[in-house]
């Protein structure tokens, strides 16, 4: 307890590194650790505040979907053309933020960047949060969600299956599967950092609670050795998984004939849009985060700048997407498509269409100057603004699609209602419950490979260097 | 005989193994090479991050979980594209459209997220199995100090069951190799 006030590194910001110099493997585990190991009665009373904040919104949702299963899917604003409203846009842009977790975790590790070391854990709780808020809007988004398990195919007395070909039977396979993987990669990562809080913890609760989840892992050469494989085959089969779970979510909608959903080019566009927003989610929760437990040394100012990057990439990925829309609309001479671009221009709905334009192309290129990607206001107004761009570009998707239909006798307006807005609203009180929960109990940085990345620095500082570059 | 009698004399009763502690990783690895070079056979390190080069200096063989992962990736890729390929041709066959029942391509999606499902549960569970887990006690817990290998403390461990053990020799051998406190354990 005394090392550890004596290890706090000061706050100076790290610019150049992963890491504040002068760390050892004792002073990150202590830092670590020490951010949850204390008695339960001394919780900080900002994190109370957050607890029942969160709490309560929790409970709007729990009141709404009690609302929805008391009444049905008519309490919301849907109607006939526009039969996805909320449920589904809210669905895309949740799950489209957990994916930032998993490229984190996955991809980076396939293609060894130090740099997802110090926030993989944090993005990973939040995948799995995210997945959890998604995942719930297509269980009671059906009218009656007590049948939700006719989705899965079981040898029912009725004598049917599902329609295995048909793309939203493809997404009960995708979002479980992805779901189920996140968290067995999520528990495999958590193991030897339990082990940790098992030997730290002075409680013998917490030693009790924290022993049970390490499983009794002891650091054994062996057991490395297969951790180590089994990782690199998770991150190896997350990677393509990730990337097919958002595919098939844009199926949904490729798959359908409707004008501004039948493109071939939904499932990369999908995928680059969920990273963008996913990236942008990391770096909201990561600011306060950062700043409340003093992690200034192990989240540097290189962290911010990476992750501004890669959101930059995908947001321009992103932005091609959009003006590929608008080149397919005037290329294949269809009136439909035609007229989409026309009604997103300046129909009933085009305010959400220039929202989208403005917070997800036009304010995101502040990220282009340097300067402006390590001010931490205008980076964390920057990320903020490409959530709420993200979910214009679902509510474009899904809203300005539907409610122009083929036949102007079909067409109709959407306006979502009081129950719309608390379920959507709702649903932070289930993910910041959640996360609260998580940087309370368990290590919100995971202990091991931020050690492992002081070894590496530290014992051979040469060679470490040398890897960066042909890495870079 | 005269070598049984002597192991007995130096092994206390219930004596698990004999525990060193190392200043660093490569410390660790030089005292383990030298250990297996000199015959042990029953030797385990402990370390608090995976330390590559480990397992080849003690001997440990490379892990058979790849070929698990792979026998999980097979079974859920062949068992779900077989059962939708037994759904639509044979139990519940559907006519949509005048298209065929084996429409392959419409079956890939759900074949491939069996295929990772799968692997990553014989990932896990397998990784589980071989690790030995869970094993909430074992005897190394017992070593003075080995709670330091969840932090910073690198361990070689002697267990006694090795047919070459003898406490005072293995202990002066380990000293010799740079260990800083080497201890004896009970199980």
């Amino acid at each position: 307890m005394q090392s550890s006030k004596q290890l706090k590194p000061p706050v100076t910001e790290t610019y150049d590194s992963l890491l504040a110099p002068g760390q050892s493997l004792n002073s990150v585990t202590t830092k670590i650790s020490d951010l949850i190991l204390f008695p339960v009665l001394k919780t900080p009373v900002g994190w109370i505040v957050g607890f029942v904040a969160a709490g309560l919104l929790l409970m709007l949702y729990l009141y709404s979907l009690a609302a929805l299963f008391t009444y049905g899917i008519g309490i919301w604003g849907i109607n006939i053309p526009v039969a996805w409203g909320f449920d589904i846009i809210n669905f895309v842009w949740w799950i489209g933020i957990g994916h930032a977790g998993t490229l984190i975790s996955a991809i980076l590790l396939l293609f060894r960047q130090d740099w997802r070391t110090s926030i993989n854990r944090a993005a990973e709780a939040m995948t799995i949060f995210a997945v959890a808020c998604a995942g719930i809007y297509p269980l009671i988004h059906t009218g009656r969600p007590w049948l939700d398990y006719w989705f899965l195919p079981y040898p029912s007395t009725l004598g049917m299956w599902p329609q295995f070909r048909s793309p939203l039977e493809w997404d009960v396979f995708a979002i479980s599967t992805y779901a189920t993987v996140s968290v067995l990669f999520w528990f495999v990562g958590l193991v030897p950092d339990l082990a940790t809080l098992r030997d730290r913890s002075t409680s013998p609760i917490a030693k009790k609670l924290y022993g049970l989840f390490a499983l009794g892992w002891r650091g054994a050469a062996k057991h490395w050795q297969r951790y180590e494989v089994a990782s690199l085959l998770l991150a190896g089969l997350s990677t393509p998984l990730v990337l097919s779970v958002h595919s098939i979510i844009s199926f949904d909608f490729a798959v359908a004939q409707l004008p501004g959903w039948h493109v071939t080019v939904f499932p990369p566009y999908f995928v680059a849009g969920a990273v963008y927003c996913g990236f942008a989610m990391v770096i909201v929760l990561m600011i306060p985060i950062r700043k409340w437990f003093g992690l200034e040394g192990l989240i540097t100012m290189k962290h911010f700048d990476v992750m501004s990057k890669v959101m930059l990439a995908s947001g321009m990925i992103v932005t091609y997407g959009y003006f590929g829309e608008i080149f397919y609309a005037w290329y294949s001479s269809s009136i439909y498509e035609y007229y989409l671009i026309v009604n997103r221009f300046t129909g009933p709905y085009a305010w959400s269409y220039w929202a989208l334009i403005l917070f997800n192309v036009l304010i995101p290129q502040a990220l282009w100057s340097k300067k402006l990607r390590q001010n931490l206001p205008v980076l964390f107004f920057v990320s903020i603004a490409i959530n709420i761009g993200m979910w214009f570009e679902r509510w474009v998707i899904i809203v300005m699609s539907l409610h122009r239909d083929f036949l102007p006798s079909s067409w109709a307006a959407y306006t979502p209602t009081f129950y719309d807005w608390s379920t959507f609203i709702g649903s932070f009180g289930l993910f910041f419950v959640l996360f609260l929960l998580f940087i309370r109990f368990i290590p919100m940085i995971a202990i091991f490979e931020v050690r492992d990345l002081v070894h590496k620095t530290t014992a051979h500082p040469a060679k470490h260097e040398e890897s960066n570059h042909t890495g870079a | 005989m005269s070598k049984a009698l002597s192991k007995t004399a130096t092994q206390s009763p219930g004596t698990y193994g004999i525990m060193a502690e190392f200043a660093d990783s490569s410390a660790l690895i030089h005292a383990a090479s030298h250990i297996r070079d000199a015959g042990y056979t029953k030797v385990e390190a402990f370390t608090p991050i995976p330390v590559h080069g480990l397992d080849e200096a003690i001997g440990h063989k490379a892990s058979r979980l790849p070929w698990l992962v792979l026998a999980g990736g097979l079974t859920g890729s062949i068992g779900l594209f077989g059962f939708m390929t037994w759904v639509n041709l044979v139990d519940y066959p559907m006519n949509i459209g005048g298209r065929p029942h084996f429409s392959w391509p419409a079956f890939v999606p759900i074949t491939f997220e069996g295929m990772v499902l799968f692997s990553a549960f014989a990932a896990v569970f397998g990784l589980f199995l071989i690790c030995g887990f869970p094993s909430h006690y074992h005897p190394v817990f017992n070593a003075p100090g080995f709670e330091r290998a969840s932090t910073d403390g690198f361990f070689l461990c002697i267990e006694s069951s090795d047919p070459l053990y003898d406490a005072a020799k293995a202990k002066s051998t380990l000293i010799g190799l740079g260990a800083h406190a080497v201890n004896e354990f009970s199980e």
